[in-house]
């Protein structure tokens, strides 16, 4: 009988069953960053145990950098705190640290995988919930909170419960102005927002094969929204050539027996799944979102649900509904916005920037829309500057900023303020997620973001392209 | 490595939270996360909505000294931040009762000790109303047995065995587990491809 990805690097990482009847599960790749850490590493001081395997863990800073003014000591004195306990928690321990003095930082979900540390078949853990990323190269990878973060310091294991695997495939073919952030709230809306609990997706079918190592990023990423602590696409010739010549992947020899290996840890033909689910890729257009949670979104054609509608929760909608202060059965398109946030670890990669630069190229923001584009890392900065794409989004009004976690969820000077409806390429439209207790989120795709920040209100990017 | 404190049973009144998919940005804001210790997030919990819905259970001192939280669906979605757990454990639950939990949440309770069963919606709805009704109701959650007790009435409740053995067992705090087999460990590390350098 075949096996899945998942059971394959579960059992080859399995150190043993613990007598509480979970699984000792090794983890390959720590990453870590100043927010959910330094607790962790205050716990290992009392304890008095050191990093068990510094080589395994690699640290990097995101959340609370400030994306225009980087002079230290930062203006926010929690935040140099917060940079300062990581400055010195990583010099104590010998961890690896792309600091902001580095070409390397950035948001630990863009890093990992451009540094060649993310790769098919290991185990991925971090303090954050969007660690699924990762599941885009057949990484099994998950997010953790603080006091797992100290286990996997001071053990590189976790005490965990293993989890079903349900393949999500999408076929057909998307349409142009179609892209994997519509194809992941299509997903969500379907199977809802914690129709993943206790599944790690598996995503397949001719959209995802024919996607990008980016598209397939922001997939995984958004995982979690659907309840799915882990996503993954199985390794494949477009994950090996993103992989080659990054600077952690292996090299020469090294890298043609990587690739026999991580091949094989791909599902079989014949695996057996817990559960299958297919969708039609060629029926999914733009999506945004029109409520609190990722899983209440509709396509820029629809109208906002109705919430008598009978086939919706009454009360969920309604409270969305007046907190949007949205109409229900109005079209979604030509909902005014004042905010454009193109960034995030879901959609803030040069094919991302690309493609919003693509839409934006030769016109204005609207006047009474601020707008942001904040590259995912500094080499993402770098490589769409050298391209030019800085000066598009700075000619088209846009802001240019440094990486970082910037409005996604505001620890940053980066937010929203009363009751703005921000157009954003984040993965969270959670009441208050931007920094405002008030403000408002619409989840859309980067192009989608774009076309919004150009007409002042959602707009069909299909008829810009 | 010392173990945890064995826990068996939480007694207390009770506090709704009524809603699904209460995430943890609403449990506790993300600007509460930018510190470097745990220290005072109990007064944070469920900040922004205390401001915004007059009578939010938190803020209500009828439950104040309440101790196990009674909550619906996919309880604790969103963000895998500890800090949510903390802040709740910290205001003073000692359990939380629910229709279901997110997966991280669920993870991120337990090691900490804070336990988190599941009971039937019909259950939910009945404790929720009665604690609504009179929030002087004790209840008493026993662990071993699974079952929540109050005056005249016993509530089935559900918990991964795992997480339950380790609560009872005083094995919630995992650190000391995972690290007395580390010759294990390392065994397991070296037959990796990656780490053997293929």
């Amino acid at each position: 009988m075949g096996q899945t990805l998942l059971q394959k690097v579960w059992d080859l990482h399995t150190v043993r069953r613990l007598p509480t009847g979970q699984t000792q599960l090794f983890v390959g790749l720590h990453l870590i960053h100043e927010v959910t850490t330094p607790q962790a590493f205050d716990m290992l001081r009392q304890r008095g145990v050191k990093v068990a395997f510094p080589e395994l863990t690699y640290a990097t800073v995101d959340h609370i950098v400030p994306t225009l003014d980087q002079q230290r000591p930062f203006a926010d004195a929690l935040a140099e705190q917060m940079i300062a306990a990581l400055e010195r928690n990583v010099m104590e321990h010998g961890i690896q640290f792309s600091d902001l003095n580095t070409n390397s930082q950035g948001i630990v979900h863009v890093i990992g995988p451009e540094l060649g540390l993310t790769q098919p078949g290991i185990t991925i853990a971090c303090g954050d919930s969007h660690t699924s990323t990762h599941g885009a190269f057949g990484a099994i990878a998950f997010g953790i909170g603080t006091s797992q973060v100290r286990d996997v310091l001071a053990s590189q294991c976790l005490a965990i419960d293993p989890l079903k695997v349900r393949r999500v495939s999408v076929d057909g073919t998307l349409s142009p102005g179609v892209y994997a952030k519509d194809v992941i709230l299509e997903i969500i809306a379907q199977l809802g927002v914690k129709g993943g609990v206790g599944f790690a997706y598996e995503y397949a079918g001719s959209v995802v094969n024919s996607m990008s190592m980016e598209e397939r990023m922001t997939m995984c990423n958004m995982s979690i929204e659907g309840g799915a602590r882990i996503g993954y696409v199985n390794p494949d010739d477009i994950t090996f050539s993103y992989l080659n010549n990054r600077q952690f992947a292996p090299t020469g020899e090294a890298f043609t027996q990587a690739k026999t290996w991580w091949g094989s840890m791909a599902s079989d033909t014949d695996a057996i799944y817990d559960d299958e689910v297919t969708l039609d890729g060629n029926a999914i257009e733009p999506r945004v979102t029109w409520g609190i949670n990722p899983g209440q979104s509709v396509g820029i054609s629809e109208n906002i649900p109705n919430p008598n509608s009978t086939d919706v929760e009454t009360a969920a909608v309604q409270e969305a509904l007046d907190f949007m202060e949205l109409s229900a059965g109005t079209p979604i398109a030509g909902t005014k916005i004042d905010v454009a946030f193109i960034g995030s670890c879901t959609n803030s990669r040069l094919s991302d920037l690309r493609e919003a630069a693509r839409i934006v190229q030769g016109h204005k923001v609207a006047s009474h829309v601020k707008a942001l584009a904040v590259p995912g890392s500094k080499k993402v900065r770098e490589a769409a500057e050298q391209e030019g794409l800085h000066e598009i989004f700075q000619d088209a009004g846009f802001e240019w900023r440094a990486a970082g976690c910037s409005m996604c969820l505001a620890m940053n000077p980066d937010r929203l303020h009363e009751r703005e409806v921000c157009a954003s390429s984040s993965n969270r439209n959670f009441k208050g997620r931007q920094g405002s207790p008030t403000g408002r989120t619409l989840l859309m795709s980067p192009a989608m973001v774009a076309a919004a920040a150009l007409n002042g209100h959602v707009s069909d990017v299909r008829q810009m392209l | 490595m010392t173990t945890a404190e064995e826990i068996k049973h939480v007694e207390g009144t009770g506090i709704p939270i009524r809603g699904n998919n209460i995430d943890t940005d609403r449990i506790i804001p993300a600007r509460f996360l930018k510190a470097i210790t745990f220290d005072g997030l109990g007064d944070h919990a469920f900040e922004d909505d205390r401001k915004s819905m007059p009578g939010h259970p938190f803020s209500n001192p009828a439950f104040s000294h309440a101790t196990v939280l009674f909550a619906n669906e996919n309880f604790g979605s969103g963000s895998s931040r500890e800090h949510a757990p903390q802040a709740l454990k910290r205001w003073g639950i000692g359990a939380c009762i629910g229709e279901s939990f997110s997966e991280i949440f669920l993870g991120n309770a337990t090691t900490i000790g804070l336990p988190c069963a599941t009971a039937a919606v019909t259950d939910i709805e009945t404790l929720m109303a009665l604690v609504e009704q009179s929030p002087e109701t004790s209840f008493s959650l026993d662990l071993e047995t699974l079952a929540l007790t109050t005056a005249g009435h016993t509530v089935k409740l559900r918990m991964p065995a795992a997480v339950r053995e380790a609560l009872l067992t005083g094995q919630w705090d995992a650190t000391g587990l995972l690290l007395d087999n580390f010759a294990q460990v390392r065994k397991t590390a070296s037959a990796l491809p990656y780490i053997k350098g293929f």
